[in-house]
């Protein structure tokens, strides 16, 4: 069992948590790089192009930063089913900041993460001081979300187009005039600082320490003397936070806050979680893990497209996929 | 009794990762009649009723079941062999009723096995009731019954078996002096229908009433089978067997230290009903009782880790607010929970982890990192000089030993610098050699000057311990013993408030 160690050792100097870290990794990394040999084998011309690469990059982003804000919520043993809404209504008020309330970009943007992490408190509030389940708690803030997203924008689309520069935040690519063989878009560029800030406060802050703690034994963390309540809260404000980017990123890449948008990507999110090896029933989890599920899930739509599977089927396989990944890793801890 | 037992056991094995549970251990049951099990705990007692009832299996040695040669896979084929298990901890669940619970997985059915048929769960444990002289509707739910009935539910439900052999693990140690007569009331009734009965228990005066015969055990082997009218002092010789370690019964003079921690008029509900008392620095108070008298409550209560209705807490002579474990931590009091595992440690997580959870402000660097060099260097120095047993302070709590577990919840304590540390049951699941080294290391913290509470249900921890001792009996404290001559009887007189009962026979 000693293999099942995920936890944040930060020293990975031990043999037991060394390896355990080290194969939760390489078995999910060994999948996605085992789907890529697939698609490549089939459909060399039209999978292994820099284009088509880059396209999966990009279509990660906004999944792939839901999923992150989710990793540090279900390493709690909680869940966060308001991600996707959360993400659009964050998107919402980014407009009415910028386009409706003419505010700069460098105020908007501020404003809109704002928003996130301001609801992301208050459901960190409803699940700590009225106790209500997480499930619940954020199933709750998911139904009234998109009702106020719909209620503001009186159901219509707002457009950023008078906004200068607002597209670039996802679409442009400043990596383009440096590197320029490299030519990777704004939005997998800042995915990627998500997903490395989410590692440094998962592993090296005290933040983390307590994700890991409370998801391991909540009474025990408690009963220590930590005030569970408001590192909980915390995190969820963390994770409201980190909504509040996607928001940002999907806003831009469509260049218009969508307000019926958003539901579904919370599932989508926790499937990227769970491919990646986090536990639901918490205390185990990585960063690295999910940045690795949220690839598995975007390869796999991508290459069943290019493979002209018809879109029903590519959600029947999806499904079994989740299934699987969650089986195969139960069977490596067991063994272990 | 007849001549060929029912059971017998010869040279049986068992080892656990790093401990020998069994060692040659050999037993023998007779049909009619009640057989005794002593011993410490970690003696071995449930490790053997464990492999008779199927649970565990032997590593080695020979088990014979009327004459012929047996080995149970699981619980399942020591069942249908008439072997019956009451353990300590009640396995029922409380949502369903006496008889869903008693006939569980084994429900009759009516057309064709798609639906219960409860009448007849009801009818069939109705017989069973009769034959226990029990007076309740089987259709109770479990929730509502005290821990005795529910008691007689499980035995009720060990009968329900068939059982020719009956197993009870501390079948007494949560029940009141009429209920512990009504249940051996139904225990003389068994064994007059011929039930072959083993009965595990610390407690004398009962073994003495209820038994034929004794088996003491020790660290795994058995010393010897006596008859019940044994006196009592050869029989704890033969439990104890060792010299006990002499560093105990050295109890200093505290009267001139100050107090540390005065606590006045603790109230909750009916659990606890106004505790008062006073620790001074250096001294080991211990609280005595039996389960359920409330001593836990109170440790929860100061802790704050409960809400008290009414009472107040002093330290070094502050009044002290304390409305959380936070706030009590804050106020230097630490808490070693009875339930290790489940309220003491994350047990996925590491050793270091663990250690610095409630220290972790320490090491915070712009008040958001964390300095895991220094965090590991600290760790690092506890488990060298509280000598945990681990390859590596990067271990997985889960896999270290119990003794080494309860050390790195000390260690956790220690590094939070608490003043008052309060022990409840810290040697549950400990095994004997570790316990020593627990025992030294509470005194040794007492003599740092810390001021101590140890809660135990075990007598002799608790007296081999405490400079001072309170008994609790149901959620009052019905006296205060000093540690230097306090005895068993005395301790057991105030904690079931039963004179006669307890009184010793003749030693």
């Amino acid at each position: 069992m000693s293999s099942t160690t995920t936890i944040s050792s930060p020293s990975p100097r031990t043999r037991i948590a060394w390896s355990g870290q080290t194969k939760q990794k390489l078995l999910a990394f060994a999948s996605l790089l085992a789907l890529i040999v697939v698609f490549s084998v089939l459909k060399p011309d039209a999978f292994m192009t820099t284009d088509n690469f880059i396209g999966i990059l990009q279509s990660t982003t906004v999944v792939g930063v839901l999923a992150l804000a989710s990793t540090f919520v279900i390493i709690t043993a909680g869940i966060d089913l308001s991600v996707g809404v959360l993400m659009t209504f964050c998107a919402v008020m980014g407009g009415m900041a910028m386009v409706n309330g003419g505010l700069p970009m460098w105020l908007g943007i501020p404003i809109t993460i704002g928003v996130g992490a301001l609801c992301g408190a208050i459901s960190g509030l409803i699940i700590t001081k009225l106790r209500v389940p997480p499930f619940i708690a954020t199933l709750g803030m998911m139904m009234l979300l998109k009702g106020l997203s719909l209620i503001i924008t009186q159901a219509k689309p707002i457009y950023f187009s008078d906004v200068e520069g607002f597209e670039n935040i996802a679409l442009g690519s400043w990596m383009e005039n440096l590197i320029p063989v490299l030519p990777l878009p704004n939005g997998v560029v800042i995915f990627i600082l998500v997903a490395v800030l989410c590692y440094i406060i998962l592993n090296k802050t005290v933040l983390g320490r307590y994700t890991f703690a409370i998801g391991s034994n909540e009474e025990a963390v408690r009963l220590s003397g930590v005030n569970v309540n408001r590192w909980k809260v915390w995190i969820y404000t963390l994770a409201g936070g980190i909504c509040g980017v996607a928001g940002l990123l999907i806003a831009s890449r469509l260049n218009s806050a969508q307000p019926a948008l958003g539901q579904g990507y919370e599932l989508d999110a926790i499937a990227a979680v769970v491919i990646g090896g986090t536990s639901l029933s918490g205390g185990v989890g990585t960063i690295v893990g999910t940045v690795i599920g949220a690839f598995i899930m975007s390869v796999l739509v991508n290459g069943l497209r290019i493979m002209s599977v018809a879109q029903e089927w590519q959600m029947v396989l999806t499904g079994l996929i989740i299934i699987l990944a969650v089986y195969t890793d139960n069977l490596r801890r067991t063994k272990a | 009794m007849s001549t060929q037992p029912i059971i017998h056991a010869v040279n049986m094995g068992k080892v656990f990762p790093g401990v020998i549970a069994l060692d040659h251990v050999s037993f023998d049951l007779f049909k009619g009649e009640v057989h005794a099990l002593m011993g410490e705990n970690g003696a071995g007692k449930s490790t053997l009723m464990k492999i008779l009832a199927g649970v565990y299996q032997r590593d080695s040695g020979e088990l014979y079941l009327d004459g012929k040669p047996v080995t149970f896979n699981n619980t399942a084929a020591a069942q249908a062999q008439g072997i019956g298990i009451v353990h300590q901890e009640l396995h029922l669940m409380p949502h369903l009723s006496a008889a869903q619970n008693i006939w569980i997985g084994r429900e009759s059915t009516t057309l064709g096995g798609w639906f219960v048929d409860e009448d007849a769960l009801v009818q069939k444990t109705q017989q069973l009731f009769d034959r226990l002289n029990l007076k309740l509707d089987p259709k109770t739910p479990i929730r509502d019954l005290t821990v005795a009935t529910q008691q007689m539910v499980e035995i009720a439900k060990a009968l329900s078996y068939q059982s020719q052999i009956l197993i009870m693990d501390e079948p007494t140690a949560a029940l009141n002096p009429r209920e512990v007569d009504e249940l051996f009331r139904v225990i003389h009734q068994l064994r007059a229908e011929g039930v072959a009965i083993v009965y595990i228990s610390h407690k004398m005066d009962e073994i003495q009433r209820i038994s034929d015969r004794i088996t003491v055990m020790r660290d795994g082997k058995t010393i010897g089978t006596v008859p019940a009218q044994t006196p009592m002092n050869q029989i704890v010789a033969m439990m104890v067997g060792r010299e006990l370690p002499a560093l105990q019964k050295d109890i200093p003079d505290q009267s001139h230290q100050p107090v540390l921690l005065k606590v006045q008029g603790l109230t909750r509900g009916k659990v606890v009903q106004n505790v008062s008392f006073e620790l001074r620095r250096g001294e080991i108070l211990g609280f005595a009782g039996l389960m359920g008298a409330g001593r836990t409550e109170v440790a929860r209560l100061i802790f704050g880790a409960d809400t008290r209705e009414v009472g107040a807490i002093w330290i070094n002579g502050q009044e002290q607010a304390i409305r959380s474990p936070q706030d009590a931590v804050t106020a230097g009091i630490g808490y070693l929970s009875e339930d290790r595992k489940q309220l003491g440690l994350a047990t996925g997580m590491p050793v270091e982890a663990n250690i610095t959870l409630s220290s972790l402000k320490r090491w915070l660097k712009a008040g958001f990192w964390l300095d895991s060099t220094h965090l590991n260097q600290q760790a690092q120095e506890l488990v060298t000089r509280l000598r945990v047993k681990t390859p590596s302070i990067h271990q997985t709590v889960r896999l270290l030993s119990g003794g080494n577990q309860q050390k790195v919840v000390i260690a956790k304590w220690l590094l939070r610098d608490c003043e008052v540390l309060i022990f409840d049951e810290p040697t549950r699941g400990i095994d004997v050699g570790a316990k020593a080294e627990i025992y030294k290391l509470i005194n040794d913290l007492a003599a740092q000057g810390r001021g101590i509470i140890v809660i135990s249900s075990e007598l002799p921890e608790v007296l081999l311990l405490s400079h001072r001792i309170l008994v609790m009996c149901e959620g009052h404290v019905t006296g205060e013993v000093s540690g230097r001559d306090a005895t068993q009887e005395q301790i057991m007189n105030l904690a079931t408030q039963r004179g006669s009962l307890t009184q010793p026979q003749a030693t």
